[in-house]
């Protein structure tokens, strides 16, 4: 059976490839997306102290380590069974929403818009953050600014831009300083200028993009997100809710450890990354989405005056829940202005500069959960500790485990759509990858896959004589 | 200077001309005169054993090099205490201490106030050439205020030394040999169900990596307070 093999994925955080394999005609007959890296996380910390958990579990993540770190220490808080004081609530919200904004607009900018601004069919030496800066300049240099502005909130507030600390069982180690605040404030405005300009611009986009919106991972699912009793937006604190396509509830106030009753995991042969899926309904059809998306679909308004309007006009994409997964990309852009928004209310709390930041405990329960939105979708750390505080077992779900089903379904989905007869185009490739991006999976959830890596697709014939070959 | 047998001495350190009485180290003259020898084992306050080899200076005359911390001036000595064969050694003892135990700093309490890791940024030291060998220690958290991480310990003794000599219990002493040396307290027994250790702290305040710690603390947050220490000492001494 001819296979093409799309190895490694790019412009992706993180290391992975596609199978794609067709039939003597030339048809797809199945596509199956690979991550190919294992990291070991759940195994290494394992009889380590669980105050240590937080900075070792930020490790998992060069772009999103602030999301580690937070859920972490929400599982370490359940632990101690405390509940952390009220600033340092507001102030962990502020490093979520921080980090949402700099690794979305990373997604946007940096990863996914040379799709969008120099086509999907350029030059893959010219479709990258370079072309976009030689040919667009303007484009780049605000999502560079914007990303930074995310970034700046974090190191502020945390010390470092990667990996910072701060943020520890039971609240944050300091209070925030005023001139910290005011220094964060006073980018604010700049911040949304250039994400209205973004949604704008990109809205004007969508209609050259039909094809890839009919089938990036465009099908009915549930989605899963955080929810909460104003059913406004919510990325730190509430409970797991499961909605079905027409935006039904299916589960709702999971908390703690239910989700396991609801969640299951099943490892695949030709993967490193488990599938998650609704446990009652089996991992047949038991797909559901996480992620900007998910979240949009999720909440009835977002709670910031300007990401509201945004929201509005993003319903009307359909009648129920939005499913093409090339929405991806523009819930990630509402979502940057509904963080940046809320940051600046946040801010402007006199709360926010109080004293009182970390309650102090000693273990008093042997299991914790944390769960958060993190800027890929919900992520669930349970660490279970011995009598004297030592990790004996911990079990993470990271949003793209959640998404793996719906990203398999996409790639298929898309290859089956593009993938016609045995010359291959890097235009047609390009869009079995993009759908990938849509999701902004975190694989190795490390730093280190920019768009340079080399790439080498082969088309074998169904005796497997290479048909074609593309070298990148 | 009045004790029996006690003499003045002079010699010469890094090119200056120092002058020491006949029962001080090298180390101690060195400081007297402000020229900076590398240490890790020793801690003042505490004896002297000469096991980091840290303080390693070339004595004229001799073809093996002296720990600066046991080593007695004499008259007429000529001391380097910098040199690129020294710094070449220093850089290789840091280097085994790292390759021998886990100190990955970033995850650990100290992170930013380990005496190890301010060593090797001043001298240099950015890569372990050697492979890890990474034992896989057991982090004793039976106490219920301190943890042993037994994986960041370098086995400098400052915490057996400190017991014995400072506090009187001695809870702490050495176990095996070779590499797989271990600290322990009491006969080997979990640190919390020793009864010698009277739960004073003075062994987690001394040590100069994250192997001892108090409970609670997150990455990077356990600073190490030894104000007591000269205070201790001195009492000590007047007491004698």
């Amino acid at each position: 059976m001819p296979t093409i093999i799309i190895d490694p994925v790019t412009r992706i955080e993180g290391h992975s490839k596609i199978t794609i394999r067709l039939d003597d005609e030339g048809q797809v007959q199945d596509a199956r997306f690979h991550v190919t890296q294992v990291r070991g996380f759940e195994k290494l910390c394992e009889g380590r102290p669980f105050t240590e958990m937080p900075a070792l579990m930020a490790r998992i993540c060069g772009i999103c380590p602030t999301s580690h770190l937070l859920a972490s220490s929400k599982a370490c808080d359940d632990i101690m069974a405390v509940r952390i004081p009220e600033t340092a609530e507001k102030l962990r919200r502020i490093m979520n929403l921080a980090q949402i904004t700099q690794s979305h607009a990373l997604s946007f900018f940096y990863l996914s818009s040379p799709d969008f601004l120099l086509g999907m069919d350029a030059d893959p030496e010219e479709r990258n953050i370079m072309g976009m800066v030689r040919k667009y300049p303007q484009m780049a240099r605000d999502g560079i600014k914007l990303r930074q502005f995310g970034q700046r909130v974090l190191e502020m507030l945390g010390g470092k831009r990667v990996h910072p600390g701060w943020i520890v069982p039971g609240g944050v180690s300091h209070p925030l300083q005023a001139a910290q605040r005011d220094a964060i404030l006073a980018e604010i405005p700049e911040a949304i200028r250039i994400t209205r300009a973004a949604l704008q611009w990109f809205k004007g986009q969508i209609e050259n993009f039909r094809a890839e919106v009919r089938s990036f991972a465009n099908f009915p699912s549930m989605f899963l997100a955080m929810a909460n009793d104003t059913n406004e937006f919510s990325a730190y604190n509430g409970w797991l809710r499961f909605i079905d396509a027409n935006l039904n509830i299916v589960a709702d106030h999971i908390t703690g450890t239910d989700y396991l009753n609801y969640i299951g995991e099943s490892c695949n042969d030709d993967s490193y990354l488990k599938s998650t899926y609704y446990k009652p309904f089996g991992l047949k059809d038991g797909v559901y989405r996480v992620g900007p998306l998910a979240r949009l679909n999720m909440c009835q308004n977002a709670g910031t005056p300007q990401a509201d309007e945004e929201l509005a006009e993003f319903r009307e994409l359909e009648r129920h829940s939005v499913l093409s997964s090339f929405y991806y990309h523009y819930a990630r852009l509402i979502e940057i202005l509904f963080s940046v928004e809320r940051m600046q209310t946040l801010l402007h709390d006199p709360e926010i500069l109080g004293q009182n930041v970390r309650a102090h405990a000693t273990p008093n329960q042997y299991e914790g959960v944390g769960i958060l939105e993190a800027p890929r979708g919900t992520l669930i750390h349970h660490y279970r500790i011995d009598q004297n505080g030592l990790i004996e077992s911990a079990n993470m779900i990271i949003a793209t485990g959640h998404n793996n089903l719906a990203i398999n379904h996409g790639v298929l989905q898309v290859a089956r759509q593009f993938i016609k007869g045995k010359k291959l185009e890097q235009g047609m490739l390009n869009r079995v990858e993009a759908v990938v991006r849509a999701f902004d999976p975190c694989l190795s959830c490390s730093t280190h896959a920019a768009g340079m890596m080399p790439l080498d697709i082969q088309l074998l014939d169904a005796d497997g004589s290479m048909v074609d070959r593309l070298l990148r | 200077m009045n004790k029996p047998g006690v003499e003045i001495c002079t010699l010469i350190i890094e090119n200056r001309e120092c002058g020491g009485r006949s029962d001080q180290t090298i180390l101690e003259v060195a400081e007297e005169y402000g020229i900076f020898i590398p240490t890790l084992c020793r801690l003042s306050g505490l004896s002297n054993i000469g096991a980091c080899r840290m303080c390693l200076v070339e004595v004229k005359g001799s073809n093996k090099l002296m720990p600066a911390c046991v080593t007695k001036v004499q008259e007429g000595m000529e001391v380097t205490v910098n040199s690129p064969k020294l710094a070449e050694y220093r850089k290789t003892v840091l280097e085994l201490l790292f390759s021998e135990r886990n100190h990955i700093c970033s995850v650990c309490v100290t992170n930013g106030h380990c005496d190890l890791q301010a060593l090797a940024q001043k001298l240099g030291v950015n890569h372990i050439p050697m492979p890890y060998i990474h034992p896989h220690l057991m982090v004793d958290a039976s106490h219920p205020r301190f943890l042993a991480d037994h994986n960041r310990c370098i086995l400098c003794t400052r915490c057996v030394r400190v017991c014995s000599e400072v506090e009187g219990a001695h809870t702490w002493d050495l176990m095996g040999r070779g590499t797989t040396v271990k600290v322990i307290t009491d006969l080997k027994r979990p640190w919390g169900e020793s009864e010698s250790c009277t739960g004073c702290g003075k062994c987690v305040q001394v040590c100069p990596t994250g192997a001892l710690s108090e409970k609670g603390q997150a990455a990077g947050e356990m600073l190490k307070r030894r104000q007591f220490l000269p205070y201790l000492s001195m009492m000590r001494e007047v007491g004698r």
